[in-house]
Formats: C-alpha cells, structure tokens, sequence
C-alpha cells in the first residue's frame, strides 16, 4: 500500500502520541514529581523503616513467585504440548485462570481458605502459622496472580519447535532429562526469558489480591504497591512518589536486562 | 539385521501397518517404497523405536527391541526435514550422541573430526546449522546418526526436502557411503527412482500392507500385482491386461495377436518417444519407443496401425524405468 507523506507523517504523531498521553507521560510525571522536593527528600523517603521494609517484602516476593511459576510454567507447558496425559485441556484453562478473575476476588478467595476461619485456616493457625495478613499469604497471592506469564510464552515456542530434535536426541542416546536440559530449553530459552520477566513485572506490581491478605501493618506486611496506597492515603506524596519511582526503576531494570540478555536475531 | 514380524500399528479408528513382517539382511541398503501414507515412515518410526507397535515384534540383530526405548536400540536417525540442533555448531551437533554417552573428550574431537571429513564437512565445523546449505544439513544429520556407530541407519526421506539437483547428489554419495560404512540402512522414499536407484533390497508398501519386497530388477520384471506394476514403472492397458508400454510392439499391418489402432498423437520426448493411440473398442493406450523405432515406423496422427504385447525388449526395463514414472 502506498501512503503519502502527510498521511504517514499523521499516523506516526497518532501513534507516538497515543503512548506519550497514556504511558509515558504518567510514568515521566511520577519522576518529575519525585523529585520536585530534591534529591535528599527522596533519599529520606526511600531510606525510611517501612519503605525498606516494603522494598525487601517486594523482593522477596519476586524472589519466591518467580523460580516457582518459572519451574511450574515449563513443566505445564512441556504437559499441555507433549503430554499424552487426559485433562490436558482443563489444565490448559485453568491456567488462565488468574487472567480471568479479578485479583480483589483471589485475595477474598484466599482469605476464605486460609483466614481465620477458612477450611484450611484453623488448623495451620493451631500449628502457628499464620498465612493470612502475613507474608505467607502475600506469597499466595503472588504466585497465584502471576502464574499463567510463562505458560503462555512457552506454550507458542514449544508448539513451533516442533518434536523433531528432541526425537532426534533420544535416538542418539539422550535421557529424558538429558534432552530437556540440552535440547528442550536451550529452544524454548526467549520464550522463557521473556516469561520470567512477565512474571516479574507483575510480582512486583501486584496491588489488589496482596493488599486484601495484607495486614497492612507498616514496616511489616507491606509490598511496595501497598506501601505507596499507604502514604498516598497519609498525605505523604514525597514518599509516595519516591516508592513509586523506585517500583518502576526496578521494571524498567527487569526490562532493559532481558533486551541485554537477547541476542540481536530475536530482537524485533 | 531387522527382522519385523506381524508389526501393527493403529492410531484411533485408522490402521498405520497391518501385520507387516520384513527381514533387512545386515549390511544391506534397503529402501521402503510407497505412495504418501502408505505408512513407510510409521514402519521406519516403529524400527527406531519412536513409535510403539500395537502388536508384533521388532527385533534388532536378533535381540527383541520391540520394549527398548530409542535411546537404547543403537539405532541412527535421519529426519527429513534435519532436526539440526539450532542452537549448536556442527561439530556439537555431530558430537551429541559421544557427549550424552559421556565419552572422553579426546576421543569424541578424534570421532567427530572423522565423520565430518567422511561427509566432507570438515571446514564447516564451527558453524550454526542455520548458516548452511540444506544438503550441507543433511550431511550433517547423517555425521551426527553415525557418531555414535548405530547398528542400524534409518533415513526417513532424507532427501524430500532438497531440490533435484543436490537430491541427486547426495544419492550418488549415499550409496557410496553405504558401501564405505556398510552399516544396515533403511530409508524411506516415495521416489521410485530413488529407491530403485540406491537400494539393493526394495519394500514396495501400500495401505499399511507390505506388498512385495525384492531386488530393483525383480521389482521391475515380476511385479506381484497391479500396484506394484503401476508403482515401480509406467503401464498402459491393451485391453483387458496391464502391460509396459514398451512392451507393446507397433507394426504396419495385422497378424496373430495384434489390434487395430489409430494413432492419435507422437510426441518426441529425449531419447524416447511415446505414442498415444486409440484401439478398436475405444479405450486409450500408449506406447513408448526408441527414436530409432519410431524413425523406421513414420507414424502420423490419423494413421491405423496395429499393435501387440512384445516382451521381447523387457532387457530395456531400467532405462525406461527411470525416465518416466507413474504420479503417486
């Protein structure tokens, strides 16, 4: 199709500005307001108690969903595409199913399972555990709402691989575990990469599902998203846009290392 | 050597292989024949161990294989369409089957080293599968599904994927190959002149079924029926038999046995030429010459001739086999 100047020259403003409106903008002026009151309020603001607190709660949970929905990822996407196995397709829609249902409803299914009076609640809270406005709980919430990123990127490269090379080790004498290790994931490696960060994007910024089992108790059972509703709702802009910034200093970091991990043919 | 005895194979409500027994002499380059479908590659996929049979059993130098895994039975495998390892270089790819054996680094460098220089790779060793040639990626498979020294090299259409000119090639060096390693070979193909070409033995398969297993030449003069008449080689029909069409003599006038016929088209193909007429009771039949035959006879469009079965010339058969073939 032949387009005239004027006519892409119009296209290109529509688009560019289309995502400075609605993505670049909000972002910018959260940084531009981050430091609206100098480097050392947000110094104080990110180096306070609570907000470290937050940053290591917000971590940890990208630390614990991310290897579990990676492994779990992989392993259902290997069952959903080569498996032999009956069920395949109630497994394969019931992993979206974190997509489907809002996250305020995963956080008040939790807390029906595991609260104080939840099926599973009462017993573990008689062994001294406490999983609801506790970490535990933040955890569940997690895993649950970021589970299905890897999945469904792999799910696409591993039907486009095809069975060829991993037939084709098996007659030279591979394991099952050696042709996964050696064939299977190296190929599907972009698909996974781009999963995992995903999967991180959204641990990090998990905001409905976490804050209904969060205690909410400052400088305790507090994510970052958590945090930054926090001091928002305290009049505490300087510190809400400071954890903000930093929430967004992380995913970008997230996304600038898998562009650095990705070799230059799967760059698009 | 791989003997198959009554091997069925079924997926849902279709039959792959009907009770199919073969025996592969060891050291014999044998060829599976047949058209798409025909469950050629479902039978090289049974030997190999990709595939489990339903029934029947599949030994290999005697041992029963039919519960060893692939990994287990020594088997090489080459794919059509190459499964090259994309994300290795050759010389990794090749030393796969040494390296999952745990094979000392030294030696696996020496072995590889061979088989690349046997599939006159040697120069491209450190390249990636994507920076080479499709025939380069065949040869590469074949190094690879010999590394390990199989005891059986299966090939599934390894050359379907190629263009004529290097298809052709690479048979020529096959069969080299073949007679330099001298490792029990099956392939696939449903190129008739491939099979007829390099195999030694040939298996003429269809609809599940082994019809007819012998040597090219055995193939070609005594076909066990219709199917492996019409697939082996061009027919035509005079009458109620189906014959060669340069089994049919042409002669300017009637004697014991011949039929009227008019000659509706020549046409003048390379070294042979093929005549369309159409006999006394309306059915069409078609004739192959040598040009020198055709020159003596002059045939014209609207000429009556008549013609005969002769099989007298059947010696000519691999020539004329190989120039012309029955669409499959």
């Amino acid at each position: 199709m032949r387009v005239s100047r004027g006519m892409r020259l119009s296209l290109r403003t529509i688009a560019l500005g289309y995502l400075l409106l609605l993505l670049a903008l909000p972002v910018g002026f959260v940084f531009y307001k981050t430091f609206d009151k100098g480097l050392g309020a947000v110094w104080d603001a990110l180096t306070s108690d609570n907000a470290i607190s937050a940053i290591k709660l917000t971590l940890l949970m990208v630390a614990v969903a991310v290897p579990l929905n990676t492994a779990f990822g992989v392993l259902a996407a290997l069952v959903i595409v080569r498996g032999r196995v009956r069920g395949k397709a109630l497994l394969n829609a019931l992993i979206d199913l974190p997509f489907a249902v809002s996250p305020v409803v995963v956080g008040l299914a939790l807390y029906l399972l595991y609260g104080r009076q939840g099926w599973f609640g009462s017993w573990l809270l008689d062994h001294g555990i406490q999983v609801i406005f506790s970490t535990p709980g933040m955890i569940l919430a997690t895993v649950f709402v970021s589970l299905p990123f890897v999945v469904r990127e792999v799910i696409p490269v591993l039907r486009e691989i095809g069975t060829g090379q991993e037939e084709a080790a098996a007659t030279l004498g591979a394991s099952a575990w050696q042709t996964f290790w050696r064939i299977t994931l190296p190929a599907i490696r972009w698909g996974v990469l781009y999963g995992v960060v995903l999967t991180t994007a959204r641990a990090l910024g998990e905001f409905g599902a976490v804050s209904v089992v969060s205690g909410k108790i400052l400088g305790s059972t507090d994510t970052l998203p958590v945090y930054v509703q926090n001091r928002f709702e305290a009049f505490d802009l300087t510190g809400a846009y400071a954890a903000s910034a930093m929430l967004a200093l992380i995913a970008l970091a997230t996304l600038l290392l898998m562009t650095k991990l990705q070799p230059k043919e799967a760059r698009t | 050597m791989i003997d198959l005895s009554d091997v069925t194979k079924r997926y849902d409500d279709f039959t792959a292989l009907h009770d199919v027994s073969l025996h592969v002499p060891a050291g014999s380059l044998t060829a599976l024949l047949g058209p798409s479908g025909s469950g050629k590659s479902t039978l090289l996929r049974v030997i190999a161990g990709l595939e489990a049979p339903d029934s029947g059993t599949v030994s290999i130098d005697g041992e029963d294989a039919t519960r060893v895994p692939a990994r287990r039975r020594g088997v090489g495998f080459v794919f059509q369409h190459y499964a090259a390892f994309k994300h290795m270089t050759v010389r990794a790819n090749v030393a796969f089957g040494l390296k999952v054996r745990r094979r000392a680094k030294a030696d696996v460098r020496a072995r590889v080293d061979e088989l690349l220089a046997l599939v006159h790779l040697d120069g491209l060793a450190d390249r990636y599968p994507s920076q080479l040639s499709g025939g380069q990626r065949q040869r590469m498979a074949l190094a690879r599904a010999l590394a390990p020294g199989p005891r059986v090299l299966l090939l599934d259409e390894p050359f379907g994927a190629l263009d004529a000119q290097v298809r052709e090639e690479l048979r020529v060096w096959l069969r080299r190959l073949h007679e330099e390693v001298h490792v029990t070979t099956v392939f696939v193909t449903h190129d008739q002149e491939e099979a007829m070409d390099v195999a030694e033995q040939v298996a003429v398969i269809s609809e599940g079924r082994i019809q007819q297993v012998g040597t090219p030449r055995d193939l070609y003069e005594h076909p066990a029926n219709d199917f492996v008449m019409g697939f082996i080689g061009p027919v035509t029909r005079l009458g109620d038999t189906v014959v060669r069409p340069h089994d049919v003599a042409i002669v300017d006038e009637p004697g014991p046995g011949t039929r009227e016929a008019l000659v509706e088209r020549v046409a003048h193909l390379s070294f042979e030429v093929r005549v369309e007429l159409t006999l006394d009771d309306g059915r069409d039949v078609w004739v192959q010459l040598t040009r020198a035959q055709a020159a003596e006879l002059e045939l014209e469009p609207g000429q009556i001739v008549w013609i005969r079965p002769s099989y007298s010339n059947a010696g000519a058969f691999q020539a004329a086999g190989s120039a012309l073939s029955v669409a499959t």
